[in-house]
């Protein structure tokens, strides 16, 4: 086990937070700085799980030196969200290119659930009973 | 040698992408380097088949460090056995996309873009890599390498509609990915190594609770990528989009990829005596789910995507019964469902071109399309709700004896497996009586090579489903081969560290 120092726990905490609430917003660009934050979130835990910092990278006749393997992985990493990202950047742009917007749109199928209701609670009531199945159901699958 | 063998189903591929997106003109000359690629990749697999079954786990480190520092390749049955059906199915999809992309030669259609054959390539090493992969962080460059290839294949030449879908799923994949990698900073910093053989030695010196949590966390990883219900939004949203020949693809080799991931690292490090609860239930919910989603759907490809969620439970169920039998189902479940589900949607892919919807309601009022199609709808049809003597009754069979005289969550299980099957025949019902029920039959395809192209490599995947259930008293035997070495785990440590086991 290694110990973790407490300026990088709260680092790499906060990162982690700041990318998820980024990852929830419907503009794609706020997502995008998510994705940015939780791959640095990720990238710099794996660097600390190497053990603390400060000591020498490889360097011969210093006595203890940092771990080279957990350096290594994160550098692949690096390389690897930095081309996602590049890829991520042109989905945006191309989303912004045929919408106008970067804004994520509502999905299809919920919107056609959507209209489905509505269609169900203008029409009018057939009988007492299905009148009172049909408005339970609706009052139960819509939010408010 | 070996190490080469090994390195194959990597070393070919990726190469051939670059060519191949150097290829000048046509388009043709791509799909047929693709082809002959994915050829001597598949070779190479069953090569390693043959030799896995024969003198058990294969291992080889490439770059020249020994085995729990150097990038480790190995190839166990299991692996092998995966790796040639992916393989198999995977050359089988290129074929029926050149054949879509001969049929529909003048109009723009996104199997014809440049960066198809580029694409499926790296996809098709970043499985290949993924099955052979001897330690975590191995793993996460192959799950890379293949999700970013099919982002690529999603997002290529996409309109409005799929191009939200393709951000879903990009987003999501990318998520679960970043989650994989910060598990694998965990690993290190809570066992110091990534090998998966050495981990399996090092991981009993870990605290209960913090073994507990890695456990759950590579299972929330590979849950996200397996699209295990309550994890599975993105799946019915994303793959119905797609072209039927990516989707068809998606369906075939992505989630059942994932599915191998967490067998392969909960059977290797997370060892335990009798059923797992907490996958039990996530099981139960993904059959259920699936199956009932299926139902409300009136989009054909959405449905199959529904059909597919569901049957990921089944790929679970026997992994939740953490047992020689319950593993030797997952395993010949796996194979069975890897040919059936791919030749299901190709098989509609033709049905919905040829109707130019893929609506049931408005399919139903279309002209059914030609009796070939239907056959090559109805085999894997039947398959896929397990009817006898299909290979998906094969492959119920063997999980529901591994559950039959057990108590407590093997008896929920086996009650949903059988309920989720009735809902698939309903399912896959409702699609043939909407497709290829009543009414004058269109004419056979005429003379053009791309339709029977089309046709026929369909018609092979179908065959790779029969040849399953033909051959089920071998594959059985390599099923449970592979189960047994899985729990037993000696074998696997032993090929990829050596003597050096402490």
């Amino acid at each position: 086990m290694t110990t973790l120092d407490l300026a990088m726990a709260v680092t790499v905490g906060g990162l982690f937070a700041t990318g998820f609430f980024l990852l929830l917003d419907r503009a794609l660009m706020r997502v995008l700085l998510g994705v940015l934050l939780l791959g640095h979130a990720a990238n710099l835990l794996l660097l600390l799980s190497g053990g603390a910092p400060g000591r020498a990278p490889l360097v011969p006749g210093h006595g203890r030196l940092a771990d080279p393997l957990p350096q290594a992985m994160a550098l692949t990493a690096i390389v690897i969200t930095f081309g996602v990202t590049t890829l991520l950047l042109a989905l945006v742009h191309r989303a912004w290119q045929l919408d106008g917007h970067d804004e994520v749109r509502d999905d299809l199928e919920d919107r056609r659930i959507g209209t489905v209701h509505d269609r169900e609670d203008a029409a009018p009531p057939a009988g007492p009973g299905e009148a009172a199945g049909r408005t339970g159901q609706g009052g139960g699958g819509r939010a408010p | 040698m070996i190490a080469w063998l090994l390195a194959a189903p990597l070393l070919l591929p990726v190469p051939a992408a670059g060519i191949s997106f150097a290829l000048p003109g046509r388009h043709a000359a791509r799909q047929l380097l693709g082809v002959a690629v994915l050829c001597c990749t598949l070779a190479d697999a069953v090569a390693l088949l043959v030799l896995a079954e024969r003198g058990g786990p294969r291992a080889a480190t490439l770059g020249g460090w020994p085995a729990p520092l150097g990038i480790t390749l190995v190839a166990d049955r299991l692996s092998a056995l995966l790796l040639t059906v992916s393989l198999a199915v995977a050359l089988a999809v290129l074929v029926f996309s050149a054949g879509q992309d001969l049929a529909d030669a003048g109009r723009a259609a996104s199997v014809s873009s440049v960066a198809f054959v580029p694409a499926y390539l790296l996809l098709t090493a970043g499985v290949g890599l993924a099955f052979l992969a001897g330690d975590l962080f191995n793993l996460f460059v192959a799950f890379e390498l293949m999700l970013t290839a099919s982002y690529v294949l999603l997002t290529l030449g996409a309109g409005p509609t799929r191009l939200r879908a393709g951000m879903t799923y990009t987003l999501t994949s990318l998520a679960s990915s970043l989650l994989f990698l910060s598990t694998i900073a965990l690993c290190y910093a809570a066992a110091g190594t990534v090998n998966l053989a050495d981990l399996a030695g090092r991981i009993g010196g870990v605290p209960g609770d913090v073994r507990a949590a890695l456990s759950v966390l590579l299972l929330v990883v590979f849950g996200i990528k397996a699209a295990v219900v309550p994890l599975h939004f993105w799946l019915p949203d994303s793959y119905p989009t797609a072209p039927a020949p990516v989707t068809a693809l998606f369906a075939a080799l992505l989630t059942k990829v994932s599915v191998y991931a967490l067998v392969r690292t909960q059977t290797l490090l997370f060892p335990r005596e009798g059923d797992w609860t907490l996958l039990a239930v996530a099981a139960v919910a993904t059959l259920l789910v699936g199956g009932l989603g299926a139902l409300a759907q009136d989009d054909v490809n959405r449905l199959l995507s529904f059909v597919l969620v569901s049957h990921i439970g089944f790929l679970l169920f026997g992994l939740a019964l953490f047992d020689e039998a319950g593993l030797t189902g997952t395993v010949l479940y796996t194979v069975h469902h890897i040919a059936v589900q791919t030749g299901l949607f190709l098989a509609v892919g033709l049905a919905v071109r040829a109707a130019g919807t893929s609506s049931l309601s408005r399919l139903a009022a279309a002209a059914p399309p030609p009796a070939p199609v239907a056959v090559l709808f109805l085999l894997p049809a039947m398959s896929i709700a397990g009817l006898p003597p299909t290979s998906g009754f094969v492959a119920k069979f063997a999980l529901l004896r591994a559950a039959a005289g057990r108590g407590g969550a093997a008896a929920v299980l086996v009650a949903a497996a059988l309920l989720t099957s009735l809902l698939t025949l309903y399912a896959v019902l409702r699609v043939w009586r909407a497709v290829f029920g009543a009414g004058p039959r269109r004419p056979p395809p005429g003379p053009r090579r791309g339709e029977a192209l089309m046709l026929g490599a369909t018609a092979a995947i179908v065959l790779v489903g029969v040849g399953v259930a033909a051959g089920a008293a071998e594959l059985s035997g390599i099923s449970e081969r592979a189960a047994h070495a899985l729990l037993e785990r000696e074998g696997y440590r032993h090929a990829v560290l050596g003597g050096s086991i402490g």
